[in-house]
């Protein structure tokens, strides 16, 4: 294959990451698809809503956040140097309010007047209610009753922060029929409705625009491996549902030939185990067409989609963004995984020696810096994207450990 | 387009429905809904039950433009086993029966995908497929499947919705072929039915723009409402209502209750009679 002159051009106008991408949507969204995609070309170009951006992320998400070395990690591992990128201490606690911020300021240029999401976990939902209230806008949130159960802190902080939290009982009431649904509700009310999706899928401008607003991830990194270091990273960590802190922190790297890149899928019970003990869309699924773009998608031979599962609820798609399926076919990013036994074992590893409880979703990119850092030299520099925070996940962690809260 | 590709079935249906002064109706069921066998007898009966074109469901695991009814009816059919390649053996027995009645594939792109869109398109034609709705793919994505389809000698119906404005409406009209599926409300199938003069309004704009006869569906649950879409459009397309009445006929396991098919086709005898009597009533 050729090697392109630059990775970071993509998508074409017609939203393809080399065959990956696309629009697939029901005519009655495509105006609206159209809408915000000039809607997004237009605010790009305009200085005035760059500098809002800035200025929320500043004073209220908290950005920059530290790029933190794991001294005691380090030492542990006995091999890389390796930084936390802590997306874990932004304001409600994980990197998808960056995305949050861009989009609600962007559904306000377009004088819409109701915000729908859907969520798995309950984060991205968390962050579309708080961006939400912060701008006096109806929220609806569409989840599915599985997850409802088992996220119950994040359906309360919702209400709380004035969001309605629609139970999805369709197919397998996860994130993808949430996904569905949230769908089912636009194309009903595309008058005065805007979807804030939260991760980098979904079709055309969507996987460009969450990247995008992912960015200031990797674009920091940048700069703080800079201040800290006098150089760039050597490598980079991070988890893969979506993909949107993935792609976030690798993005302003992609042309940078020293830097590898790293992707870990949830490989749930083992990828071996069958097509449905996993979510790793890209090393165990196969390119296929759903929720409005073609992706790596988990499927039966027979074009059905199936559900993957993970002990990370915000793992557990059963797709992925289409610029990942690009750069794995391509070579520029590599995907792995890591199951939940590898996951729990890093989250209380990383609790124990840095006193930071992670996201299940950050443990998986934590799995893999315990696999691969001891290999490495003292003087390689690895970040890992600590996407979020863990409270919300310790009672699945102590479900799994056997404990009783 | 259209001229390369026809086939003949769906333009003939129009033209005699033309020659007897009436709209068609258009009925939708879900292919091995709730099983197989059942389906079958439903399949087989409809035309003599008043059915003038019959679009038959590819049944896909995540139908998110469709509403509670029909993605039960999906579910159902997924659980009986049924695949894309039992979905064309249905039609293939169908025209071992019936020379005329056009059967249009109706569903989502990702089941055809995995199938492979030339090896799809050849069985389909094979099997007596006239032409196909696929839902998620708008004329931004013409060359996956539309440009093979057409090429092939497959129909390829599209949908024209609210939402698309007389700018939109070229560029969605150019590549469609047998007729114009009109939906009627912006939302699911199944959903709320739209205000009659909307949608003469709505007909009359796609009739400056196309010569294809305008078929219009969502929203048509009684024989009145389909009666009340015959007198405005060419034909009246009904899904859910048929799917919801087949669903009202299984017994708490979800299996087929005895006399299902009979009811089913009962009710489409008597959408086919608001339809048929449309006219004359004016």
């Amino acid at each position: 294959m050729t090697r392109p002159n630059t990775y970071r051009s993509g998508p074409d106008e017609r939203g393809h990451f080399g065959i990956y991408g696309g629009r697939f949507v029901a005519e009655t969204l495509m105006p609206l698809i159209l809408e915000v995609e000039k809607a997004y070309r237009e605010a790009r170009a305009d200085p005035a809503f760059e500098g809002a951006i800035r200025e929320h992320l500043k004073q209220y998400v908290g950005r920059p956040n530290p790029l933190y070395y794991a001294e005691r990690l380090t030492e542990k591992l006995g091999g890389a140097k390796i930084y936390f990128k802590r997306e874990e201490l932004n304001h409600t606690g994980a990197h998808k309010i960056n995305n949050c911020i861009g989009q609600i300021l962007l559904a306000r240029r377009m004088g819409k007047k109701r915000i729908i999401a859907e969520t798995g976990a309950g984060q991205h939902g968390v962050a579309t209610a708080t961006v939400c209230a912060l701008f006096d806008m109806p929220c609806v949130i569409y989840m599915g009753e599985t997850d409802i159960a088992r996220q119950q802190p994040n359906v309360f902080r919702m209400k709380l922060l004035g969001a309605e939290v629609v139970p999805v009982t369709s197919g397998a009431r996860t994130l993808k029929d949430a996904m569905n649904e949230a769908l089912r509700d636009w194309v009903t009310n595309v008058a005065d409705t805007y979807y804030l999706i939260g991760t980098a899928a979904g079709p055309h401008p969507y996987p460009a625009m969450v990247r995008d607003f992912q960015s200031v991830i990797g674009d920091e990194v940048r700069v703080q491996m800079q201040e800290l270091e006098g150089r760039l990273p050597d490598s980079l960590v991070a988890c893969v549902g979506g993909g949107s802190n993935a792609i976030g922190l690798f993005h302003p790297f992609l042309d940078d030939p020293s830097v590898q890149m790293v992707a870990v899928e949830a490989a749930g019970h083992g990828i071996d185990k069958g097509p449905l003990a996993h979510a790793a869309s890209i090393t165990g699924g196969r390119p296929g067409v759903l929720h409005g773009n073609r992706t790596y998608l988990l499927q039966d031979e027979d074009g059905q989609i199936l559900e993957g599962h993970s002990i990370s609820a915000g793992l557990d798609y059963p797709g992925v963004g289409p610029e990942h399926s690009w750069l794995h076919d391509i070579g520029r990013v590599e995907y792995v995984s890591a199951t939940d036994q590898e996951t729990l074992d890093a989250f209380q590893l990383c609790a124990r020696t840095e006193g930071i409880i992670p996201a299940l979703e950050s443990a998986h990119a934590l799995a893999e810096i315990v696999k691969r850092a001891p290999k490495l030299p003292k003087d390689h520099l690895m970040v890992l994207c600590l996407s979020g925070r863990g409270d919300k996940d310790i009672f699945s962690v102590a479900q799994h450990l056997g404990v009783k809260l | 387009m259209s001229v390369a590709v026809d086939n003949g079935r769906i333009a003939r249906r129009f033209a005699a429905l033309k020659a007897e002064g009436r709209a068609g109706l258009v009925t939708f069921i879900t292919a091995g809904d709730p099983d197989l066998e059942t389906c079958r007898a439903v399949l087989h009966g409809l035309p003599a039950a008043g059915a003038d074109l019959i679009e038959l469901g590819l049944p896909f695991s995540d139908p998110m433009a469709d509403g509670p009814a029909i993605q039960a009816a999906s579910l159902r059919a997924l659980h009986a086993g049924t695949t894309a390649r039992k979905t064309l053996d249905l039609v293939r027995g169908f025209r071992e029966t019936d020379a005329d009645t056009p059967v249009i594939l109706m569903g989502y792109y990702n089941p055809i995908h995995a199938y492979g869109v030339d090896r799809f398109l050849a069985d389909a034609i094979a099997a007596g497929v006239d032409g196909l709705i696929v839902v998620d793919l708008p004329p931004e994505e013409d060359e996956e499947l539309c440009i093979p389809a057409l090429k092939a000698g497959v129909n390829f119906i599209r949908l024209a919705t609210p939402t698309t404005d007389d700018k939109r409406l070229p560029a969605v009209l150019q590549n469609t072929s047998g007729f114009v599926y009109y939906v009627s409300i912006a939302g699911i199938t199944g959903a709320a039915s739209a205000d009659n003069a909307a949608v003469g309004a709505a007909v009359e704009r796609l009739k400056r723009h196309t010569d294809l006869p305008v078929a219009v569906g969502f929203g048509i649950k009684t024989p009145e409402q389909a009666a009340d879409v015959a007198r405005i459009a060419d034909a009246a397309v009904v899904g859910s209502a048929i799917v919801t009445r087949l669903a009202g006929g299984l017994d708490a396991d979800g299996k087929a209750r005895p006399g299902l098919a009979e009811d089913v086709l009962g009710f489409v005898r008597e959408l086919a009679g608001g339809v048929r009597g449309a006219r004359g009533s004016v």
